[in-house]
């Protein structure tokens, strides 16, 4: 008989055991997290998406007083809207029915947070997803619109829950939209060509 | 030639005695089917959990043929959906099927969670089995809205944009965490693309895996009845309950002609009236996605709409989003809200039976305002449901409490 066959009788270390297993447990688990990010990061936007949400040129020459173009950046529309001056005008009368009447929660970028929400007083140029759930408003420039009562002073109204905003993208007071029209970035190059997506 | 012996073991030598000695088939038949004893007081509301399975079934089986055809990117969805329907060999069947089985799956999975409400089978010890089934539900919510995006049509497109936003008014993380979703800068290819993977692999596998939990967890606890009483207090000598009889064959049995009803429905709406009007699928779903153009009116498919209304009584975009992911999961907490004695409608008080009536009542008029468009009298017509839909849970614990029962019977009965 050799004497590996029969080991004397040692005592088990529980706590050495459970210490290890925990050890490996842990040490599996923080490995199962670092492999798991390459497959969360694989959701975020491509290289090719990104390419593609570059700045975009718009042509603003032909659009007259009262006109709107619909752009897209980002596959994102953006509504630029050429406002009549005495539109422009009228906007602070409707401040008291607004929520955010100085855009002061809104999204805009700085050269943008003034009365009229824009670089040149007449052009307008948002982000067009309504900021309660990313529909489209609707074009309601007309004041007395028939569908939106006597006292509409023009604006935007979105079709799908009942917001309704100002000609500058204001959210009125009883709208599901808790924020204003966000204005993307966006500068003119001249006085014809307006780029969305770079800031002036 | 009998493969058994009279007391049902296989015979030496034969097949059977082969198979089983290698794979438990006899004892899983026995332990899931024949050996499973339920309550023999079962009634109409015991249907709808067997065609639950049923309509999975279906949806699997035309679900694969149909990403045999489909497409699953921006430029070519739209149009093999219309291939399918138009040139693929029966194709257009097996896409009704589909469109249709998803509208009587939440058919079928509402009325076999009322059926739980009736009779207080979320209860101890079937909380478990509660919390698996509305885990399926919530499983079965998010496969059927990302199957209704891949038909790229222009409601797909802004019910993406709608639900998709919806995790944008999370404080902080939410604007990332909207682009994380897409893969883009808005609802795209990309977002196509994966929202496919999921609902044909991803959540397919994680309902399947479910369902086997459900019915593991419903074998432990074994069915409660619409007397809401435990039938494993009355057992005979052997142990066995009185009142239960074997599952295999008077319940496959029964639930056979559930099966030969719901499938002339089903039929029925196949063949005749596969849109229903506009409820099964949407008119805006025929014209393809187009990101410059919002329908006038979004309404997402009718098994959403209560939650949409809710979403849409609220002023702010935080708080009805909020209230509209509360109004799902605090069916979660319905074991612990009800502190009745006794289970089933039955025996609980005159509280309960008009609060239950009430919550129906809710829920099909807030399915309907989801429905119309968000003004006037509809808003209005929301908020008040909306409270009274909460009410329903919020106060349970209150109405259930006080409310006298009367004492349910020690054996099962079967008239109620």
């Amino acid at each position: 008989m050799s004497q590996s066959e029969v080991q004397p009788q040692q005592e088990v270390d529980v706590n050495r055991r459970k210490f290890l297993t925990a050890a490996t447990t842990a040490t599996g688990a923080v490995g199962v997290a670092f492999a798991a990010l390459p497959f969360i990061a694989s959701w975020r936007p491509s290289e090719r998406a990104r390419a593609l949400g570059e700045p975009t040129e718009i042509d603003v020459s032909k659009l007259e007083e009262g006109q709107m173009v619909i752009a897209s950046w980002r596959r994102q529309p953006i509504y630029i809207v050429r406002r009549s001056q005495s539109a422009v005008a009228a906007l602070p009368q409707v401040d008291s029915q607004l929520k955010d009447p100085a855009s002061s929660e809104s999204t805009q970028p700085d050269y943008a947070r003034n009365e009229q929400r824009s670089i040149k007083p007449e052009i307008l140029v948002v982000i067009a997803t309504c900021t309660h759930l990313g529909c489209l408003p609707k074009q309601h420039f007309v004041p007395g619109d028939a569908a939106l009562g006597a006292d509409w002073p023009g604006g935007f109204f979105c079709p799908c829950h009942g917001s309704k905003f100002d000609l500058a993208g204001r959210v009125f007071a009883g709208s599901p939209a808790s924020l204003n029209l966000a204005i993307p970035p966006h500068r003119f190059v001249d006085d014809q060509t307006l780029v969305v997506g770079v800031d002036a | 030639m009998s493969a058994t012996t009279p007391n049902g073991i296989p015979k030496d030598g034969s097949f059977r005695a082969w198979l089983n000695k290698r794979m438990p088939v006899d004892e899983f038949v026995k332990e899931q089917l024949t050996g499973y004893l339920a309550p023999k007081n079962f009634n109409i509301w015991y249907y709808f959990g067997s065609l639950a399975l049923l309509t999975f079934v279906l949806q699997i089986i035309t679900g694969i043929f149909l990403t045999m055809h489909y497409k699953p990117s921006d430029v070519a969805a739209f149009d093999s959906v219309e291939y399918i329907m138009r040139e693929v060999e029966w194709g257009w069947l097996i896409r009704y099927m589909h469109s249709t089985g998803a509208s009587f799956f939440f058919l079928v999975v509402y009325l076999h969670m009322f059926r739980a409400m009736l009779y207080g089978s979320y209860k101890a010890p079937r909380e478990l089995l509660w919390l698996l089934g509305m885990f399926l539900y919530l499983a079965l919510m998010a496969e059927a809205f990302m199957g209704y995006v891949l038909p790229w049509g222009n409601m797909s497109y802004w019910g993406a944009q709608v639900i998709v936003n919806l995790f944008g008014t999370i404080p902080v993380v939410g604007p990332g965490l909207v682009e994380w979703i897409r893969g883009d800068y808005g609802i795209a290819d990309s977002t196509l693309n994966r929202f496919f993977a999921l609902h044909v692999v991803a959540l397919p596998f994680a309902i399947a895996l479910l369902i086997m939990l459900h019915l593991v967890a419903l074998r432990q606890t074994g069915s409660n009845n619409p007397d809401g009483i435990e039938i494993k207090k009355n057992k005979d000598a052997d142990g066995k309950p009185l009142d239960g009889i074997p599952f295999h064959p008077y319940y496959t049995v029964k639930d056979v002609v559930g099966v030969g009803v719901f499938l002339t429905l089903f039929c029925a709406v196949v063949f005749f009236a596969p849109t229903f009007g506009g409820l099964f699928l949407e008119k805006p779903n025929f014209e393809p996605a187009n990101p410059l153009s919002t329908p006038d009116h979004i309404a997402p498919v009718w098994y959403f709409t209560a939650y949409y209304a809710i979403l849409r009584a609220v002023p702010s975009q935080q708080l009805g989003a909020l209230l509209m992911f509360a109004a799902v999961l605090i069916f979660l907490f319905l074991p612990w809200l009800d502190r009745s004695k006794v289970n089933s409608i039955r025996y609980k008080g005159i509280l309960s039976k008009i609060a239950l009536t009430v919550f129906a009542i809710t829920f099909i008029v807030l399915s309907y305002l989801g429905l119309q468009p968000a003004d006037g009298l509809y808003v209005l017509l929301a908020r008040i449901f909306t409270v009274l839909y909460f009410a329903y849970f919020l106060l349970m614990p209150w109405y259930t409490s006080i409310e006298k029962t009367s004492s349910p019977p020690t054996r099962v009965s079967y008239d109620g």
